[in-house]
């Protein structure tokens, strides 16, 4: 048995673990890991998720079980100040010694801390590990109390941005401060560059580029920056992340051979000057270079793993650098060389200032090659790109289609992934190749998409090339003739529309029944709410018809919300509401001290509602003439409107009266995903109809209808399906659309992803609702009018019902309410009090 | 918070000092949950009708401590019977009580029995 002892456990040190414990020869190895940080190691690549995660659970690339699991000794919160090469051992922080076999340097870097005066004042910090993030939060919170609000991150890198998104999430007015005359200097040039700071900017965060900073100011505490120039500016925090300095100093002090400017230096086996030493990740200096990225670690894990097991691998001789990612919000991609110049290079670009969106490729002379690239704003050529790049295909004829798009004719990039030769590395953070993922199914080890990416490891890092894994695993099941689809989860072997069809042909009464027909087991969270939503669409049953199979806030007829308190929210059509009932909203508030907010949806928020106290709420609401806003539900939530004709002085039609009329006509009508709508008086848009699922829009002689528009994390502007139509043919073209989308969406999609994946279109849909291509148009129409008659108030049905009125209490065996619940004050109300 | 936590543990069968009543079958949903109140404990108390079995565990999601679990959805996930936090969706054996996403906390589980259409939950306090 021969020891391999592991120093450091991040990313790079928990892959050459995870390796090993997959690996054939495990047996022969013990295994111990020293780790300096506190927590196994965690995904340091989202670490600025922690803020909104508010956990380092989904952080961490392995729970501490895993490591008993997998007889993996972990030994955290322990430091190695010393290694003796000559009788190998390594000597603990606390004296003890461990003898090793092989011994793996896997201690990453620290931030580079330039000399300048000042950085050791309170209120600097680094952005390394989850504890500097605690402490920058903390900081900013005591910051934010005392009135001060300015964060400064040194640093324009990819870290810095990062580090600048960690402290405006904390609220801070956030300033980047970078040397380089451009952002992300090393990955863009000068236009990616200005146009992602104009996008950052847009942001909220300011962008400082060419400030040499001289030091740092402040008595106490660091309250600004003195620069150079001699400029001085003010703020009440600082990060600093202006690079990675490798952790080196245990190698200096054994005596490793290391680089004049850091880092242990390796040959192509990822060997240091000691051959039983290895060293990986970002503390180890190859090719003169040190690599600041998971994907080099990660091949410099598997290949000083394969040298110890007896293999033969050794490192590429170029590390590619190519990097896709997501910063504050925006699309940022740089592949292979991004700036090569020369007479043997034409670079191509494409720059759209309005849309926020720099391309650049660099292709060879004669048009055949591509050699790097950028890509600001929209990276959704990346993956393509990137495999012509790897795999050096030949281009098209028209390179420049690879970014402008194909305009006529066929598309320009490879049609399918299955072109690509097997050779073509698909995940490059896992190093898997289009033959390891087709094999995987062919040999008949794995049979589906999660059981390759459990096998191969593909699209689990970062994720970047999961649509290319997906299309490569349908592609592959298709050519080996099995039929690929989208079941709904593992209780039903059938589409959501083909479960539609079959519950609305067979009339099938509820969910039992159709498990019992169509699938198995007890049903899960994923299948019920659907069956639910199905049931609904056809049948039109409110939420209490079948109340196991709703999804939590559904019910409840109510929406839960942190603390597992409700919010209210009572129907409010076309966003037009009485004094006399805005008075009732302000007294029900009053009485059950509940915080009031106004919706984006032009409505009511009543929130801290407790589960007991629903039924008393909605009596009162219900007496005051309010119905259920189904707020709750993946249905039609509201129709927003502009106040229109009637009063404003440039209306073209009534858009109020209109709004509530098809509000009246679809509210409580289920769907795949919610609905929302708006209608606006004219072309001035204050509705902002177009970001809905259907947008209506006064124009001279009539009314423009667009469909399939969203806001949210993918906004998306509807498309025009049909324009001047008066308000019976609006209806008619809304109720064949709707009920067209309910009917064919699969679960949870909502109507800008279904028309996306909808074959031919816009143009397709056009044929369907305007020119009834498919002659259902008739029998869709009824179909909605079928459900619009059949509509109830649930939350009046449920009240009129004492059995139905059974659910809402906190205790089956007694009539006390939550004792758990704490509140403190905001702002003149309230809130749950912070987790 | 971490009070809170440790104020639930699992009990085996065989453990079972107090077979507390908590109530009548009937007054429990079919195919959900219900909470009961034991001491300063809180219980979400399930019935699976299609097998026709109870499961007990606590009523607070260890993910983000707050009282919701017997509002969760229930169903199972390859046999094993679990129940899904209205929350955020984290699921859990009602078996064993581990975390079928693969997260580390976990939830204390109880035993159930029936006698005459009453519900007994078993404690060890």
């Amino acid at each position: 048995m021969q020891k391999i002892i592991i120093v450091g456990n991040g990313m790079v040190g928990y892959k050459f673990c995870e390796k090993l414990a997959a690996h054939p020869n495990r047996a022969q190895f013990d295994i111990l890991v020293f780790g300096e940080e506190a927590r196994p190691a965690y995904d340091r690549v989202h670490l600025s998720d922690y803020f909104s995660l508010k956990s380092d659970q989904p952080l961490l690339l392995a729970p501490r079980a895993w490591y008993e699991e997998n007889n993996i000794q972990l030994r955290t919160s322990e430091m190695i100040s010393e290694i003796n090469s000559t009788s190998k051992l390594v000597i603990t922080h606390k004296g003890e010694a461990f003898h090793y076999d092989y011994l793996i340097l896997a201690t990453g870097s620290s931030p580079f801390i330039p000399p300048l005066e000042g950085v050791s004042k309170p209120g600097v910090f680094i952005y390394r590990t989850i504890e500097d993030l605690e402490a920058i939060e903390d900081y900013a919170i005591k910051m934010k109390a005392e009135g001060k609000f300015k964060a400064a991150v040194l640093g324009g890198g990819l870290l810095g941005l990062e580090a600048a998104n960690a402290t405006k999430e904390l609220g801070m007015e956030t300033h980047v401060i970078e040397f380089a005359p451009r952002l992300m200097p090393r990955q863009l040039d000068q236009s990616a560059s200005d146009l992602l700071k104009s996008k950052i900017e847009e942001l909220g965060i300011k962008v400082h580029l060419g400030k040499n900073s001289k030091q740092i100011t402040g008595e106490d505490a660091m309250t600004g920056i003195e620069y150079v120039d001699g400029e001085k500016h003010s703020y009440d925090m600082l990060v600093i992340s202006a690079g990675i300095k490798p952790r080196d100093e245990l190698a200096v002090k054994a005596g490793l051979v290391t680089g004049a400017r850091g880092g242990i230096e390796v040959n192509n086996k990822m060997q240091t000057s000691d051959p039983a030493i290895y060293a990986i990740g970002e503390v180890a200096l190859y090719n003169k270079g040190i690599y600041g990225l998971v994907a080099p670690g990660y091949e410099m894990a598997t290949v000083a793993l394969d040298q110890i097991t007896g293999g033969n691998k050794l490192m590429s001789p170029t590390i590619d650098m190519s990097t896709k990612l997501k910063l504050v919000g925006t699309e940022v991609a740089s592949f292979g060389d991004p700036f090569i110049e020369g007479e043997e290079v034409t670079a191509i670009r494409y720059e759209n200032k309005q849309k926020g969106v720099y391309k650049r490729i660099n292709i060879t002379k004669d048009g055949n090659r591509l050699l790097g690239g950028i890509l600001v704003g929209d990276a959704s050529d990346y993956n393509s790109l990137f495999q012509l790049y790897l795999n050096a295909l030949k281009l098209p004829e028209n390179a420049e289609d690879l970014i402008l798009g194909a305009r006529g004719g066929e598309s320009a990039s490879f049609g399918s992934a299955l072109d690509l030769p097997d050779s073509a590395q698909i995940c490059s953070c896992e190093s898997v190749s289009k033959g390891a993922i087709c094999d995987a199914l062919k040999s008949g080890a794995c049979t589906n998409l999660k059981e390759v990416v459990k096998t191969t490891k593909a699209s689990s890092c970062c994720g970047g090339c999961k649509p290319m894994v997906v299309d490569l695993v349908n592609e592959t099941l298709k050519s080996m003739g099995q039929e690929v689809k989208e079941t709904v989860c593992e209780h039903f072997n059938y589409s959501r529309q083909e479960l539609y069809d079959l519950i609305k042909m067979n009339k099938i009464a509820g969910f039992d029944e159709a498990l019992d027909k169509y699938g198995n087991g007890h049903g899960c969270e994923i299948c019920k709410p659907v069956m639910a939503s199905i049931f609904a669409s056809i049948f039109m049953e409110t939420a209490n018809r079948q109340v196991p199979i709703q999804d939590s806030n559904d019910r409840f007829l109510a929406n839960i919300q942190r603390n597992g308190t409700y919010s209210v929210v009572p129907r409010v059509p076309g966003g037009e509401i009485t004094p006399e009932k805005l008075v009732v909203l302000g007294e029900v508030a009053k009485k059950y001290d509940l915080y009031t907010k106004i919706t984006g949806g032009q409505r009511i928020d009543l929130f801290g509602a407790q589960l007991h106290e629903l039924p008393l709420i909605w009596n009162e609401l219900i007496e005051a003439g309010f119905e259920s806003g189904h707020a709750y539900g993946k249905s039609l939530r509201t129709v927003k409107s502009c106040v229109g004709s009637t009063w404003c002085r440039f209306g073209m039609h009534d858009s109020v009266s209109f709004a509530i009329r098809i509000e009246e006509r679809y509210k409580g009508l289920r769907s795949p995903h919610k609905l929302k709508g708006g209608v606006s008086g004219c072309i001035r848009e204050c509705a902002e109809a177009r970001g809905k699922d259907f947008g209506i829009i006064a124009v001279e002689g009539g009314w423009n209808l667009y469909v399939c528009g969203n806001g949210g994390a993918t906004p998306k502007h509807a498309v025009l399906l049909a324009s001047q139509l008066d308000d019976e043919t609006c209806i008619k073209y809304l109720d064949r659309f709707l009920m067209y989308y309910i009917r064919t969406a699969a679960p949870l999609m909502r109507t800008a992803p279904w028309l996306e994946k909808l074959d031919g279109g816009i143009a397709y849909l056009k044929q369907v609702v305007v020119e009834d291509s498919l002659g259902m148009g008739e029998e869709l129409e009824r179909e909605m009018e079928d459900l619009v008659s059949k509509y109830t108030c649930e939350w009046k049905e449920a009240i009129d019902n004492p059995e139905m009125m059974k659910r809402f209490k906190h205790f089956v065996n007694n009539d006390d309410s939550d004792d758990q619940l704490v509140f403190v004050p905001m702002r003149d109300q309230k809130m749950p009090k912070p987790w | 918070m971490e009070e809170l936590l440790k104020n639930y543990q699992t009990v085996q069968v065989q453990e079972v000092l107090n077979w507390v009543a908590v109530g009548n079958t009937v007054d429990f949903p079919e195919n959900g949950g219900g909470c009961i109140k034991y001491k300063s404990k809180q219980v979400a108390v399930y019935y699976f009708k299609r097998t026709d079995s109870w499961y007990a565990c606590q009523n607070l999601c260890p993910h983000k401590m707050e009282m919701v679990l017997s509002r969760g959805m229930i169903g199972d996930s390859s046999g094993i019977p679990k129940v899904a936090c209205p929350l955020h969706k984290k699921t859990f054996s009602l078996e064993d009580g581990s975390n079928l996403n693969g997260e580390e906390y976990r939830i204390a589980t109880y035993p159930v029995k029936i006698e005459d259409g009453i519900v007994y939950i078993g404690f060890a306090d």
